[in-house]
């Protein structure tokens, strides 16, 4: 995806701590107060303009947030964040109206060519038929721009930000929104609850295959900010469509916190197919800096035959905590979780997926590739559960780990329940290191260290890139091999 | 083309010397068997020249068409034009053999200032080459030597010479592990490949490859030299006689 396209292209020699997108820019923006309260809970609704039942829905989860611990089970360590010391609002000064392109600040759009984000219609318009993506931005907390609109609109397809869904939508959102990650689900979900600032609202009408991919691209840049959005995409009877997602963050020395929630909601025979290539910054070599990432994405196989599949290349964040997981309720429901978790220099990542078997015939399919090096940690964490009555459930999972080096850690912790005699659940897991033999084979044959290594990962994990859009599996194959440079040699 | 004076090399983690005082000149255009008994120093030979890493050369020199080869880094040296075919090659899951030839070509060709190959170019170097080799449209898409049999793996890397047209190619014992059939196969692909300007060392422990594969020179390597150099009668009487006379000559 047009995300990381600029890496690629022109940067040779990158580091872990030569992040490429740790560019600042200068604009000028209008924040909540500094640190959580009341307050701040209220001046977000408002700048948001917000239904009243909005607000209590937002209060009633500060207020049991402020009950709740954060959870410490994952296998990553952090200092204490001081959740007075984050600002959870801060929007670009110059987005407030509704949003054409022409209104959006020209240093905002520069932001985006920077990274290569496709925002204007006829630059894309220009490239191949098959490869337009209309595209939501969302810097820091506010949505700025969100592009091809009259075109989905035609097929009655509505994409747009949560914020604008809230006020043109309010019936889908109040229906929809916490139901499938209530409110309280955990301590990172409900802080989100109360301070979401902004994300990406899909909705795609019965029996209508969204004509284009539909892409969101993150930035966090004020510094202090966390970044709160919230996705929400239901997906009607016999429905169809592919969500593609991209971050990145600038470079700084102090952390940056994440905590995003994403909903998915598939009827009878709907299919949503949700990508993620996940860029944030991961902090220098020594560990300073860096993105904690603390994400609950979660889909609803709500109706009969309905699929929800997850792909995800993470190579960002200093902290990775994220499952996004499937709720197979309908009968003969289907869940997907394909993955790609890359650890360098100090990053650490906790990730994996729940698949929670509720309905018959339900089927499961996990495929997660981790990949250390340097002095990072990656851990690989699922949950597969069958319910009683989901007779006839099968569910594979097979969950590779591949080590760069000596400094690095690969972690599996697989939790399996069945309470159904019928169900048939399998789990496979190996644990390999790239060898110095295949590192010299490519290598006489003339490719340099780091092109093997890229190389012989991109092999390791093919499987799950073919599961991307093309051209976002280029642009992720590419970004692998970036974040590994230096992890040899 | 290839010039090696006195090499002298150890293996780096135990500083034990393999190779003493070798000397060796290959001509642009020549094949020179190397033989020997086990543990003479012939695979040493190889890697050293290959660049592999574990090995300390202590003393002696080693060019191609005058340029020093031990100076180099492996991808370096391939890119000046040498060439091994592994006694053992290596798999390398998930990685479309196309994709492989097609990296290290461009690899090469990048390091010597050259343009990538366009893609209607190198896939009909590659048809020609895999027809020649009897090399099947499966095992171009298949990932590098998983699964391949003993014959498919040498096969594959003679495919890769084809595809790399090094000026110096080193054969690392390529007739290990290879039936009668898959031998002539590999020994034609070779034939195929032998020009005015490209000099092979084809490192054998039995005669039967060198029925095939014609050789200018024999040599017999003993104890890290040198110690008899002959024409390809040389190696028959090796095969008749065996390697006891030059364990003890060297000795």
């Amino acid at each position: 995806m047009a995300a990381v396209k600029e890496t690629v292209d022109q940067v040779r020699a990158i580091d872990v701590d030569q992040y490429k997108y740790g560019f600042e820019s200068d604009i000028a923006s209008d924040r909540a107060r500094k640190g959580l309260g009341e307050d701040v809970v209220r001046f977000i609704s408002a700048k948001k303009n917000e239904p009243e039942w909005m607000l209590e829905w937002r209060l009633d989860a500060y207020r049991r947030w402020l009950t709740m611990d954060e959870p410490t089970w994952a296998r990553v360590e952090y200092p204490q964040i001081d959740f007075q010391e984050i600002y959870y609002y801060s929007a670009p000064k110059s987005t407030a109206g509704p949003k054409s392109l022409d209104e959006v600040d020209p240093e905002l759009l520069k932001v985006y060519e920077k990274l290569g984000i496709p925002l204007r219609e006829q630059a894309v318009l220009a490239g191949v038929e098959g490869a337009k993506i209309a595209v939501d931005a969302v810097f820091d907390s506010v949505s700025v721009v969100t592009t091809f609109r009259e075109e989905l609109a035609k097929k009655g397809v509505i994409f747009c930000s949560i914020s604008e869904a809230m006020r043109e939508h309010p019936e889908l959102v109040r229906k929809y929104i916490g139901s499938v990650v209530p409110v309280t689900d955990n301590y990172y979900a409900t802080l989100n609850s109360a301070v979401f600032s902004d994300g990406s609202f899909v909705y795609i009408p019965e029996g209508v295959r969204c004509p284009m991919e539909l892409s969101t691209y993150f930035r966090i840049n004020e510094r202090n900010t966390g970044q709160f959005e919230r996705t929400l995409i239901i997906a009607e009877k016999g429905s169809y469509v592919s969500y593609l997602e991209g971050c990145t963050a600038p470079q700084r020395d102090e952390n940056q916190l994440h905590a995003a929630v994403v909903e998915l909601i598939a009827m009878d025979d709907a299919e949503i197919k949700y990508s993620t290539v996940q860029n944030w910054y991961p902090g220098d070599k020594d560990g300073k800096g860096g993105i904690y990432n603390f994400v609950t994405k979660r889909g609803d196989c709500r109706g009969d035959r309905s699929k929800i599949s997850w792909t995800q290349v993470e190579t960002g964040s200093a902290i990775t905590w994220k499952y996004p997981s499937c709720i197979l309720r309908g009968d003969d429901s289907q869940g997907e979780f394909w993955s790609i978790a890359v650890s360098n220099g100090r990053q650490q990542v906790d990730s994996g997926t729940k698949m929670l078997h509720l309905g018959k015939n339900t089927k499961s399919r996990i495929v997660s590739k981790g990949i250390s090096a340097g002095h990072s940690q990656n851990t690989y964490r699922g949950q597969v559960s069958v319910n009683r009555k989901a007779t006839g459930a099968r569910s594979f999972t097979n969950c590779d780990s591949l080590l760069i080096g000596q400094g690095c850690g690969a972690h599996t912790v697989p939790y399996i329940e069945s309470r159904t005699p019928s169900a048939k659940v399998e789990h496979e897991a190996t644990t390999s290191k790239i060898s110095d033999d295949q590192l010299f084979y490519c290598i006489s044959r003339g490719l340099s260290a780091e092109e093997a290594v890229a190389l012989i990962v991109n092999g390791f994990v093919r499987d799950v890139l073919q599961q991307l859009p093309m051209e976002f599996a280029v642009e992720a194959q590419k970004l692998i091999g970036v974040s590994l440079e230096g992890s040899v040699g | 083309m290839l010039e090696i004076t006195n090499l002298h090399a150890e293996i780096e983690s135990e500083g034990r010397e393999i190779l003493r005082g070798l000397d060796l000149v290959v001509k642009p255009g020549e094949i020179h068997a190397i033989m020997g008994p086990n543990g003479a120093g012939k695979s040493t030979l190889s890697h050293v020249l290959a660049g592999k890493p574990g090995y300390l050369v202590t003393e002696g020199t080693a060019t191609l068409d005058g340029v020093d080869l031990l100076g180099l880094d492996p991808a370096a040296r391939a890119a000046a034009g040498v060439f091994l075919a592994f006694q053992y090659p290596v798999e390398i899951p998930g990685v479309g053999n196309v994709t492989f030839l097609k990296a290290a070509l461009n690899a090469q060709r990048r390091a010597r200032g050259e343009g990538e190959i366009s893609t209607p170019d190198f896939m009909r170097l590659l048809r020609g080459a895999a027809g020649r080799l009897e090399i099947s449209q499966d095992m171009l898409k298949r990932p590098v030597n998983v699964g391949f049999s003993g014959g498919e793996k040498k096969r594959n890397e003679i495919l890769q010479m084809a595809i790399l047209q090094p000026k110096l190619c080193i054969l690392d014992e390529t007739d290990s592990g290879l039936d009668i059939d898959a031998l002539k196969v590999v020994a034609e692909g070779v034939n195929g490949l032998r020009s005015p300007d490209r000099a092979f060392v084809v490192i054998t422990h039995y005669q039967r490859l060198l029925d095939h594969i014609v050789p200018d020179f024999v040599h017999v390597l003993a104890k890290g030299r040198i110690v008899k150099s002959g024409g390809p009668e040389l190696a028959l009487e090796l095969e008749a006689k065996g390697y006891a006379d030059f364990a003890e000559e060297a000795a």
